[in-house]
């Protein structure tokens, strides 16, 4: 229950961005995963971006070993994990380095000062004490000795010392708990959940948690609080989810509405992974998730899935993507649906594991031998990813192809509220399966408005035949080798992905359907420029905004749209790879780009700011 | 979509080989050792009790992986090395499919050498036949992991510097629990030993001593010339002593650790000395020692080698589905969708 006796102002806010930053062994994900519950029970709308280093546990206390949770909550709209933190909570000098640059001039900064000490500040690279140099001038510091305190709450429970560090975590967790007014109720019954079989270690969080509390209602240093308000969200029933599990479900909705069973094959690659680890929790739903022994058997697997009539998907990286190339030409070939999933980040090789770009879209539109268009589609939100994934598999059955759905880093590790949908709400999927003992079946005869093959799953009588990786006959599918049937063949697996234009929306525009400057964005970079953008109209500047989920084939209105503003600003976290693709296909248009590759997401505020610049350019 | 179909063995037309001979011309080269195979196999199908609908056959890329074309049957002519990755995808999916995966020793022992191996330790219940030749065919002549270390071939014209695989060693090193050799020259032991493996639980893989007429002429032929055969193939029957030999005196002893040829009326050996073949030992240690004799020390071992039965990865998955899908209190996509921590506004 809320403590009525509380001596502090509170103040109301609209929306506040809170970082937990600490060694990657301080368990900042659980703690920021934890205050996100909170923010969901009080009815605020979010989003989250984990942000942690691709090592399990470098050095500690070390930079390098910095691992981070941003929440972004807020009783208006969240479409961003937020730029600059207004609350950063540092559990050592090294997550105060790392974190700063991230902070605003005047964020409440919270300390545990029992860190900052002679180790700390060499390990992180500090000349001297951060806290004493003056460097935090104009912050509001809380420090607070967090390792000494939280030992000392749970002192009667005669825990050694290494068990009884691991809950300072939660001291944090209170101390910000109390600083949003938010109660400690819901995170006691996760305690509660979580440590079942545990009661002393239920019983050190839940004393530990309560300490924190206590610690800031007492500190001078803390002298107002704060109230952020519930959301205004539509009505519904709502929950939080990251993009990997909603790709998961996404893909478990799919099978269900289609009346296939799930396969998916995949090996384990980060950040798709969870992917993988999620489906294979969900066998009641009668998914079968198989871990193969690499990323080719990943996807040969599926293919072979395919082939007897399942929904096939294979999930990765750009790395495993580059591997399955062969593969994907293969589905091509045999015009048989699989949907691939490419959880992008930061390369090229290895590159940055746990960091997000968008740099795999050449490789998804043109990483194939040969001529072998398929079907490319990205994700825009955490939440989004659920309805890509059920419409990627809707359209690689309908249509008898492969789809690319690309999603990235930050969509998959990030979260958000989600409104849940009803399945009787979900459209329908019909795969198009061949009838048994129909005597005009042929492999590759067509359908007229898709040009899709039916599928002839094994089992079914009448319709044995053999399909592969050669040149097949136009209608028959028998091997071909001949020369005008290689040219058909080619103009029909390319048609047959550009009617799909005809099954998808049409490009819709934010701001006015014409004007001076139109910015253009895909995939996961929908809500930064949504902030963006809003804000600036919001301000009174006239700008437009055409954010594209369907990448190939673009909508068919993609053109009209573009032909109707002078300058178009083609934003996106690689090199140029989307703006050169537009380039190539309607080149009559004049584009500029602005490109991040830094494995960060792209801030509200930098966005402004180049949109401003183009803006005045164009008065100029 | 099948998984709950179950199929009445005693209402399936009786098959011949007409029912799996396909329409499509086939090309290999005359006298090549895979038309013995082809015929074998159309003998095996009709055999096994199971609708022509559920074959599935599938293949990499090589001379040996343009089976699918010729059995008429549902079939996937893969890519490269990947058909085990491909059949078990086919298998798991559908495990009421007879699902069969024709390979040589290129696509299964070198660029598919992961995938092979990993489909072996999984113990999918696929019928694998991996067709040795000992050399690249479809591309004309280089030499393959089995090739023997010293050959002449058009990437080794000095002699080759690999030690080549033993297909058996590296199966049962693999956990494999079924393995087979035959010759390509004796069709009836080859349909027999088939049947067998494909009636085995699990994976199984037969090793075809196949002769490519063109590129590594009688690379076999101390194992299947007439001349030679009955003192270099040693016919391996489970609960039968190893007795071989063109007058069927000579045996199979093992002396400390190691196996050694006797004759029977030497030295005082008596058919009583020798090893009596247990394929069913979940004990490798014979097992191993068989595939590796080699001619001209030992004779060649045929039969089956190794068959232990365990359970197929296939049936644990689809239990654990069953145990799932009685004990989750989820039923649907609408429950995991208000699963957990949920909200109204």
């Amino acid at each position: 229950m809320m403590d009525n006796t509380k001596k502090n102002p509170i103040v109301e806010l609209d929306n506040v961005v809170l970082r937990f930053a600490g060694d990657s062994g301080d368990g900042m994900q659980l703690t920021g995963a934890l205050f996100s519950d909170s923010a969901a029970f009080a009815g605020n709308d979010f989003a989250t971006f984990p942000d942690y280093p691709a090592e399990i546990r470098a050095p500690q206390g070390t930079v390098a070993g910095v691992s981070g949770f941003q929440i972004h909550f807020g009783h208006t709209n969240i479409h961003t994990s937020g730029d600059l933190a207004d609350v950063l909570v540092a559990m050592n000098p090294a997550s105060l380095k790392a974190t700063l640059k991230w902070t605003k001039p005047s964020a409440t900064i919270i300390v545990d000062t029992d860190t900052f000490i002679d180790k700390g500040f060499e390990k992180a690279g500090y000349a001297g004490n951060p806290l004493e140099d003056n460097s935090l001038d104009g912050y509001n510091v809380i420090k607070a000795p967090i390792s000494m305190l939280t030992k000392k709450a749970v002192e009667e429970l005669d825990l050694d010392n290494k068990v009884a560090l691991k809950s300072k975590n939660m001291f944090a967790l209170g101390i910000v708990l109390y600083l949003f007014n938010r109660e400690l109720e819901k995170t006691n019954e996760y305690f509660e959940r979580k440590f079942k079989k545990n009661p002393v270690i239920v019983e050190a969080n839940k004393r530990v948690l309560r300490a924190g509390f206590n610690f800031a209602e007492n500190i001078e240093a803390i002298s107002q609080t704060y109230n952020v308000q519930p959301a205004i969200l539509e009505k519904g029933t709502y929950r939080n989810i990251t993009g990997n599990v909603a790709t998961a479900w996404g893909f478990l909705a799919a099978a269900e509405k289609s009346g296939l069973q799930l396969f998916l094959g995949s090996y384990p690659i980060t950040p798709a992974t969870e992917i993988l680890q999620e489906l294979t929790k969900h066998k009641e739903l009668g998914a079968k998730a198989f871990q193969a022994e690499d990323e080719i058997a990943g996807i040969c697997s599926s293919i072979g899935a395919s082939y007897t009539g399942s929904l096939a998907l294979t999930t990765t990286s750009g790395p495993g993507l580059s591997l399955k190339s062969e593969a994907i030409g293969l589905a091509v070939m045999t015009e048989l649906p699989i949907v691939i999933v490419d959880v992008q980040r930061g390369g090229p090789s290895t590159g940055l594991p746990t960091k997000s770009e968008q740099s795999d879209l050449y490789q998804a539109l043109f990483g194939r031998n040969g001529e072998a268009p398929v079907i490319v589609i990205a994700a825009i939100t955490s939440e989004d990813c659920f309805y890509s994934a059920f419409e990627a598999s809707k359209l690689a059955v309908e249509h008898m192809t492969p789809v690319i759905l690309l999603t990235d880093g930050a969509l998959a590790n990030g979260s958000e509220v989600f409104r849940i949908p009803k399945m009787a709400q979900m459209p329908i999927i019909t795969p198009p399966i061949a009838k048994a003992n129909d005597p005009l079946y042929k492999p590759y005869l067509r359908n007229e408005d898709k040009l899709s093959r039916q599928w002839a799953v094994p089992g079914t009588e009448g319709l044995r035949h053999r399909i592969g990786g050669l040149e097949k006959e136009n209608g028959s599918g028998n091997v071909s080798h001949d020369p005008m049937n290689h040219q058909i063949m080619t103009q029909i697996r390319e048609e047959k992905v550009k009617r799909v234009a005809n099954f998808i929306p049409e490009q819709k525009v934010i701001g006015a359907e014409e004007g001076d400057v139109l910015v253009v964005s895909w995939g996961g970079t929908y809500g930064v420029m949504l902030t963006a953008v809003e804000k600036l109209l919001a301000d009174g500047h006239t700008i437009s905004m055409a954010h594209f989920k369907y990448i190939n084939p673009l909508p068919k209105n993609t053109e009209e749209i573009l032909k109707k503003f002078k300058k178009i600003l083609v934003c996106e976290l690689n090199n140029g790879q989307f703006v050169n693709y537009l380039r190539m296909k309607f080149p009559a248009y004049n584009y500029q780009q602005y490109n991040k590759v830094q494995g960060l997401p792209f801030m509200v505020s930098e966005l402004e700011e180049k949109f401003i610049s183009i803006l005045n350019d164009q008065k100029s | 979509m099948t998984e709950d179909q179950h199929i009445d063995i005693q209402n399936i037309p009786q098959l011949t080989r007409e029912d799996f001979v396909s329409d499509q011309m086939v090309k290999w080269c005359p006298g090549c050792g895979d038309h013995a195979i082809l015929k074998s196999m159309e003998k095996v199908f009709p055999q096994m009790g199971v609708r022509k609908e559920d074959f599935v056959v599938v293949s990499g890329i090589g001379c040996s992986s343009r089976f699918p074309y010729y059995m008429n049957t549902y079939g996937i002519h893969g890519i490269h090395g990947r058909a085990a990755a491909i059949a078990s995808g086919v298998k798991i999916a559908n495990p009421n499919l007879s699902v069969w995966m024709i390979t040589g020793d290129g696509d299964s022992m070198a660029i598919g050498g992961n995938h092979f191996i990993h489909v072996v330790r999984r113990n999918i219940d696929i019928s694998i036949l991996l067709f040795n030749n000992k050399i690249y065919g479809l591309t004309k002549g280089q030499y393959s992991p089995t090739t023997p270390k010293g050959s002449i071939t058009k990437t080794s014209p000095q002699g080759s510097f690999e030690e080549p695989f033993n297909p058996g060693e590296l199966i049962i090193g693999a956990q494999g629990k079924f393995f087979a050799r035959v010759v390509d020259t004796n069709p009836k032991m080859m349909t027999d030993i088939l049947v067998e493996s494909a009636k085995h639980k699990g994976t199984s893989v037969v090793e075809i001593l196949q002769n490519c007429v063109i590129f590594n002429n009688k690379v076999h032929n101390l194992v299947t010339a007439k001349e030679t055969k009955d003192d270099n193939q040693l016919i391996l029957e489970a609960g039968k002593p190893m007795i071989y030999g063109a007058e069927n005196n000579k045996g199979i002893v093992l002396k400390g650790t190691r196996l050694e040829t006797v004759v029977i009326g030497e030295n005082g050996i008596t058919e009583a000395d020798l090893l009596v073949h247990d394929p069913a030992n979940p004990d490798p240690g014979i097992h191993v020692m068989l595939s590796k004799m080699q001619v001209p020390e030992f004779p060649m071992a045929l039969g089956i080698i190794r068959a232990v039965k365990t359970d197929t990865y296939e049936d644990l998955m689809t239990k654990s589905i069953s145990f799932a899908k009685q004990n989750s209190p989820i039923k649907c996509v609408d429950d995991l969708l208000m699963s957990g921590s949920t909200w109204e506004i």
